[in-house]
């Protein structure tokens, strides 16, 4: 023990002498460990978030048995079923607004709720009491309270004008869910005697069969282990998980540098070590412990760094889930303790990981130590050599995926195997740029700097493999979101067509506002819609139901149409279908889509495919007559209006003054688009963030690669400042370098990029929103992002080159002096 | 041609002062051979470094020709390694990223006082020809060696400064180059001023002193 102690404090001697190098270590672990145990917080947050949701009273990990072409069914059915033997507990759902804010509110039959409904908040004997009986009680998250303003204890009023029962705080249940008791759901949904689905427990014995009982009025639905926002998010998550691990493998990158500068001049000291009678076992032993040690200490580190990132990030995460998905996650973090663990546990491995041809090295190496084997260019070549056929094999690998992958895993795995690729093969393409300069050099100084760039590519390899990946990742990403952002522009454009738009609270107060409307003359145009949810192949479907005015045929985003497309929707046979939903479904222009509504099933014949960005549900767009004809519960009460500009503002104020309605319940197009807009950029805000520290942990990996080098590097440059070059024109030289490598590398990166923005636009969003967006180049913000990486490199390395530039002569004669 | 006038040079060492040169004083005439031996620690690269103005002396002058040494600035002291001194060093300090060819070439092409027959005459008595697409690691320890007195002597310089050039190759091979240095001194009727521990090549050179104590005797 004392002597491994000992061996253990001569190896650590060696950070104090080399304390740069050292906080080069803890920076890239520290860097490592915060950006993937951050992503990791974030993403854990956003499941358990998950978990509530469906938890909430029967979501879909519990066996149901609903109604298959009506949203609600008599509540008979579930006597019946009951009287047969059935386990099961009624629940009905409906949205309510509470305070200008729409909750949803699931009413429940406690006493027959199964035990195995989840992880569902349980109802002890004396609550029981005070839920069912009057007034009851509505349960509803801390966050829920939080979002309506009110406290526990209070009992806020409706839309409607009725009062939900007393507030009481359940924190299992997922934010924005208020849960009463079934007979008070169904008075405040105005839905007596309604049930909208039955929750299966585990049957006693075997039941009557169920069509024996009930027909066809019910289906089964079995539970699935994966919820309907588990599966929407997935793309979302995986994307973040995707930043995090490029990160973590950038800031690896740093690690392995210094260790493995740190192996190199550790050498003779490991060496002598072994002479003095250190086993080769306890030399070895003590080097992972150190590494552990630091490790450790490092992940600590960057567990809280992690925890800052995380909790700086998360109101925009939270903010785009709810954007896309309608998702809601607390914004507030609350982490458990297997996350400090995987945290610490990904920190050691990591060193561990990027230590390995280190440890290795150590490990085998003779007491004694050996000549090269062979010229620094044998070895480049080499190693450039196999490199770049892993590189081919790599990129085989993408190829194959792209041709027979079908899933978004596979669409992630092309752009990680292209990446990874591209990284292997930089050192090749940058050693064959760098040749072609040396062939072309003509002065002595240009050759050298030419040969000397070469020679420098194994040591700075990985941390320009970080810069290509980081900036590629930025000049893709960046690609697609401004793709996004410009055909999201002109979507909105297309969609929201009317100048006004007014939501009644409920049908009648919508035929109130249209009769008001009509005798207005300042409305040029009053757009009735509706919308109305089905069921199609198992997936939710939003039926959207359009008046049939030039306004939409001018303007709807249509990608392709049948003949007589807006003609053929007016009798109700027809429809637009969404692009997502058109392939998840499989369907294109000019086959037939059946739709279960309460009359039976409804034919449409899809004469138009059109963009519906952002919706994560699948979209049908029918004439609104045809839509209220299939679906008489259709609620009345979204309006758009044509209206002169300069009339909006007064409109706008008569029908606030008129109804009494907020500025939620009526605005105008600039506001809606303004606050799109806002959700948008709100929803990239976290990609930017992640773009800009993946960039900044590029920057740090070049830097600390620019300071380990210098410090070698003192031999090869102290005999040209011997033969007469100054300290400051070798500075200047170096730096130089630095940025032409720097200048190739971000060049390469930007047809990198271009192909991650193709495989994002292309695959990724395909596979992941069932869109696709046009691609373009937005070649000013490219030349923008290769300035910023020049700037990024230029700072990295002018640390090291102003060292140089003010070494002390000393320093330089050092490197001649055998003796003195 | 150099005439050195009491210099002296004073290191420190843990905080304590330690005096290398205490008044050293010599002379070398152009085409003068002339050996510096010393026992280990005694200032002889250290003298070495500040005729090159690779360091700066405490006091004394230091005069190449008609210029003073010392008082030169750090852009006047580079100017004056890269156009009048050839430096040859123990450990060769050749610029590995460069072949043989270029690394002969390259101080006197920097200098801009590059002579293509010189060079080819060089190459020809360093008998470096079949080596020249090489790289220093590619070669042997005397063929490096042979490189850099190749690199110092190819601009043509008027004092060629070496400190232990044969320290690291065997007796044979530094005879070897010790005689194709003198030879080429020779010719070119550079001074010629070389450091070394080995009293039977300093036997070989016009003049051999011997420093001590920081003086030289």
């Amino acid at each position: 023990m004392r002597r491994a102690l000992w061996v253990l404090a001569v190896l650590l001697s060696h950070w104090r002498r080399h304390k740069m190098q050292f906080a080069t270590l803890l920076i890239g672990l520290i860097a490592a460990t915060a950006l993937w145990s951050g992503v990791q917080a974030i993403n854990q947050q956003a499941r358990n978030a998950y978990d509530r949701a469906a938890a909430t009273f029967g979501g879909v990990r519990t066996a149901m048995l609903v109604a298959p072409n009506a949203a609600t069914f008599p509540q008979e059915l579930f006597v019946k079923l009951r009287r047969a033997g059935w386990p099961v507990s009624p629940v009905l759902e409906g949205r309510v607004q509470v305070g200008g804010h729409s909750v949803r509110l699931l009413g429940i039959e406690p006493v027959t709720l199964p035990v195995d409904v989840g992880n569902a908040p349980r109802l002890g004997a004396a609550d029981l009491g005070s839920f069912v009986a009057p007034p009851g009680q509505a349960l509803a998250a801390r966050e829920t309270l939080r979002d309506l303003e009110v406290t526990e204890g209070a009992a806020p009023a409706i839309s409607s004008g009725a009062k939900l029962p007393p507030l009481r705080v359940q924190p299992q249940l997922a934010p924005g869910v208020l849960v009463v008791d079934i007979g008070v759901a169904q008075r405040l949904l105005s839905k007596p005697d309604q049930v909208s689905r039955l929750l299966l427990g585990k049957p006693k014995g075997k039941p009557a069969p169920l069509a024996s009982v009930v027909g066809e009025q019910l289906q089964l639905i079995e539970p699935n282990a994966e919820t309907e926002l588990e599966r929407l998010t997935d793309s979302f998550h995986l994307n973040l998980t995707a930043f995090g691990l490029l990160s973590f493998f950038v800031g690896l990158f740093i690690v392995n540098s210094a260790v493995g500068l740190a192996f190199e001049q550790r050498l003779p000291m490991l060496r002598t070590l072994r002479a003095c009678g250190a086993s080769a076992r306890l030399v070895n032993t003590v080097l992972v412990i150190e590494l552990v040690a630091l490790a450790l200490v490092a992940g600590l580190i960057g567990l809280a760094c992690g925890y800052v990132i995380a909790a700086a990030l998360l109101p925009d995460v939270a903010a785009s889930l709810r954007g896309l998905y309608g998702a809601q996650i607390p914004g507030q973090l609350s982490l458990q303790g297997e996350w400090w663990l995987a945290g610490i546990g990904i920190s050691v491995a990591g060193a561990l990981v990027a230590a390995a041809t280190s440890l290795i090295k150590a490990i085998r190496m003779p007491v004694l130590a050996t000549a090269q084997p062979g010229a620094w260019q044998q070895r480049q070549r080499r190693w450039l050599i196999l490199q770049s056929c892993a590189a081919c094999a790599v990129f085989l690998v993408a190829l194959l995926l792209l041709q027979y992958g079908q899933s978004l895993i596979a669409g992630f795995g092309v752009l990680a195997a292209l990446m990874f690729g591209a990284a292997l093969i930089l050192p090749a393409l940058l050693d064959i740029i760098l040749l072609a300069g040396q062939r072309l050099a003509r002065g002595p100084l240009a050759l050298w700097f030419w040969a000397d760039s070469r020679q420098q590519l194994s040591g700075l390899s990985l941390a320009l493999m970080a810069l290509l990946l980081a900036l590629a990742v930025n000049v893709g990403v960046s690609t697609m979101v401004e793709t996004f952002s410009r055909t999201f522009l002109g979507w909105l454009n297309g969609r929201l067509a009317a100048d006004v738009y007014v939501s009644a609270s409920d049908n009648a107060q919508g035929v109130a506002i249209r009769n008001w409307l009509k005798d207005r003359s300042d409305v040029r145009a009053i757009l009735s819609g509706g919308r109305a949810e089905a069921q199609i192949q198992g997936q939710p479907v939003e039926l959207l139901g359009l008046p049939d005015h030039a306004l939409y045929r001018e303007r709807w985003p249509l990608l392709g149409t049948a003949p007589r497309a807006w003609t053929r929707l007016v009798p109700g046979n027809a429809a637009f279908i969404s692009e997502q939903l058109s392939r998840r479904l499989n369907v294109r222009i000019g086959d037939v889509v059946e739709v279960p509504a309460p009359g039976g099933s409804w034919e449409l014949d899809i004469v138009g495919i059109y963009a519906d960005y952002g919706n994560p549900k699948g979209q049908l767009t029918v004439n609104v007559a045809a839509l209220i004809r299939q679906f008489p519960q259709t609620p009345q009460t979204r309006i758009g209006l044509i209206v002169a500009r300069e009339n909006i503002p007064g409109l706008i104020a008569a029908l606030q003054k008129q109804f009494g309605l907020d500025d939620r319940s009526v605005a105008d197009q600039a506001t809606v688009k303004r606050e799109s807009i806002r959700i948008f950029n709100r929803t990239f805000a976290v990609t930017s963030a992640l773009n800009a520290f993946t960039l900044g942990v590029a920057g740090i990996a070049l830097l600390t690669s620019l300071l380990t080098l210098a410090n070698s590097r003192l031999p090869q440059l102290a005999p040209l400042w011997a033969i007469g070059l100054t300290r400051p024109h070798l500075a200047a030289i170096e730096l130089t370098k630095a940025l032409s490598v720097a200048l190739f590398t971000a060049l390469l990166a930007v047809p990198l990029g271009l192909l991650v923005a193709w495989c994002l636009i292309a695959i990724v969003n395909v596979k992941a929103f069932g869109w696709r967006l046009p691609f373009h180049v937005f070649t000013l913000q490219l030349v923008e992002l290769v300035a910023v990486a020049l700037f990024a490199s230029l700072l990295a390395a002018l640390l090291p080159m102003l060292r140089l530039a003010r070494m002390q002569p000393a320093n330089l004669v050092k490197v001649f002096a055998n003796e003195r | 041609m150099l005439s050195i006038r009491n210099l002296s040079k004073t290191f420190s060492s843990a905080g304590e002062p330690v005096h290398v040169l205490r008044g050293v004083d010599l002379d070398l005439k152009a085409g003068e051979r002339v050996a510096l031996t010393g026992e280990s620690g005694s200032g002889k690269s250290t003298l070495l470094h500040l005729i090159a103005g690779l360091d700066a002396a405490d006091g004394g002058s230091i005069r190449l020709g008609d210029t003073e040494v010392t008082k030169l600035s750090d852009a006047g002291r580079a100017s004056l390694r890269r156009d009048r001194i050839g430096l040859v060093f123990q450990q060769f300090n050749l610029i590995p990223s460069l072949s043989v060819a270029d690394n002969l070439a390259f101080q006197a092409r920097i200098a801009g006082r590059h002579d293509a027959a010189w060079s080819k005459e060089l190459v020809e008595r360093l008998g470096l020809s079949s080596l020249l697409k090489r790289y220093p690691e590619q070669i042997s320890g005397g063929q490096q060696q042979r490189v850099a007195i190749g690199r110092a002597l190819a601009t043509k310089p008027s004092l060629l400064l070496a400190d232990e050039p044969t320290g690291n190759l065997d007796e044979a091979t530094a005879e070897d180059v010790l005689a194709l240095t003198r030879d080429l001194v020779a010719r070119t009727g550079c001074g010629f001023l070389m450091v070394t521990h080995s009293l039977h090549l300093a036997a070989t050179l016009d003049r051999h002193l011997t420093l001590h104590a920081g003086r030289i005797s």
